[in-house]
């Protein structure tokens, strides 16, 4: 049975609060469990220095020197046919131990293997760009400092990818709010109208609970509308498509003239 | 030449309509309003739908047009992102008078589900709308009420004089 939580007062906080919650691992296997991976990491291992290595769900988990990330790759790509990388991004540990976690998700083709390359940076520390070596890591590098503002060093185009160029902060951060920091709640009315239109225009509704009195009077209540402003009225509103009297050149369509048909002719 | 001859006092009534000049231009203008081939999300799904032949907008007069120079309405299809919210306040600049804005769908009303860093939270804080359009998304039917009830609110305003700037939120 869960365990029970005390549900007094629990429409005030309806969503999730936790944002550092780490899901649980799954088992790792050993190395010599899988033989092809156990020759590459032996061939690894003969050539860079290799802190972890171990097995997850099939495929092959490897740590490395942050420093030696280009010739890892090289190596992969050129003498053991991993000759695709499917994904490169970061993980978020800023709050645990003030790093990120980068890795490179490779797929060989040919030997129907995937395996992921790992290794740990601190926050402001640059990695250098393996987009010379795979083409697929060209947006993925700019994607990860648009997202966490991880530097890469030796990319040829180090823009953001997805925010606007001169959006402040970077949203996948743990840190970042999930509805915006004050520069994005802002972020259109300064660039469109300037900043003296604040006041003018006023703050977002985040709340996605909040219930406005005036939206009963005057928006939900088929039938009943009234104007803006305006309190609610008993009186039924016929709302029509044609004013009394018709449109020009049009007639307006009686509802008594119109003629139901009780079988297909 | 007219072959045959008509008899207007018998027939069809003498060849001539009394009317004000506000009620034959808004007329005008009701029954030939063009939006502009803009589709921001699933929404616009949608407004093809009710664009294409089995809901017919061209018999409305609504005709897409591919340019904002060229359309009186703008539909506001789908969520509209801070990254994309000035492109569009550009295109409403860039529409000439008179011109009316469809909020269509729950993200352009109010950010919808989508109550995140990267949505702007309804479109009318960037622009003034006229009719809002509840649904996710709405169905074709009622973007056919929304554009009807807009072409009714266009009869009822006055062609002459210079438009009033409409409320901003």
């Amino acid at each position: 049975m869960r365990k029970y939580t005390d549900k007094k007062n629990v429409q005030k906080k309806p969503y999730y609060t936790d944002r550092f919650w780490v899901a649980p691992q799954i088992p790792k296997l050993d190395v010599s469990s899988d033989e092809v991976f156990a020759s590459d990491v032996e061939a690894l291992k003969a050539n860079f220095e290799i802190k972890e290595a171990y097995i997850q769900r099939g495929q092959l988990v490897v740590y490395i020197n942050a420093s030696e990330n280009v010739e890892v790759l090289t190596y992969l790509r050129d003498k053991l046919q991993y000759n695709f990388l499917s994904e490169h991004s970061a993980i978020d540990w800023l709050a645990k131990s003030g790093e990120f976690e980068i890795f490179y998700q490779m797929l060989s083709t040919s030997k129907r293997k995937r395996m992921r390359v790992k290794f740990f940076i601190k926050e402001k520390e640059p990695i250098r760009s393996v987009s010379t070596i795979y083409k697929s890591a060209d947006w993925a590098e700019r994607e990860m400092y648009d997202m966490f503002g991880v530097i890469v060093t030796g990319h040829h185009y180090m823009k953001r990818i997805l925010m606007p160029e001169d959006w402040f902060g970077h949203p996948l951060r743990k840190t970042y709010p999930l509805q915006g920091d004050e520069e994005a709640s802002w972020y259109e009315i300064d660039k469109i109208f300037g900043k003296e239109y604040r006041d003018i225009i006023g703050p977002e509704n985040r709340d996605s609970s909040r219930i406005d009195e005036d939206d009963t009077y005057n928006f939900s209540r088929i039938h009943h509308e009234v104007a803006f402003g305006a309190k609610p009225s008993k009186e039924i509103v016929e709302t029509d498509y044609q004013e009394e009297g018709g449109v020009f050149l049009v007639k307006k369509l009686k509802k008594a003239d119109s003629k139901i048909l009780e079988e297909r002719p | 030449m007219a072959q045959h001859k008509i008899n207007y006092l018998s027939e069809a009534g003498l060849p001539v309509a009394l009317t004000t000049v506000d009620k034959l231009v808004q007329w005008g203008r009701s029954n030939s309003l063009w939006p502009m081939t803009y589709g921001l999300a699933c929404c616009a799904i949608e407004m093809m739908a009710t664009g294409a032949s089995r809901y017919d907008f061209d018999r409305f007069g609504t005709i897409f047009r591919a340019s904002p120079r060229q359309s009186d309405v703008l539909i506001i299809a789908g969520t509209l992102t801070k990254k994309h919210a000035p492109f569009m306040r550009r295109l409403y600049d860039q529409m000439t008078e008179p011109k009316w804005v469809i909020s269509m769908g729950s993200c352009a009303n109010t950010g919808g589900m989508f109550n995140t860093y990267a949505t702007v939270q309804g479109a009318d804080r960037i622009i003034p709308v006229d009719i809002y359009l509840p649904g996710c998304a709405p169905r074709p039917e009622t973007l056919q009420y929304a554009l009807m009830l807009l072409q009714k609110k266009i009869r009822t305003e006055s062609a002459s004089k210079k438009l009033k700037p409409k409320r901003l939120v």
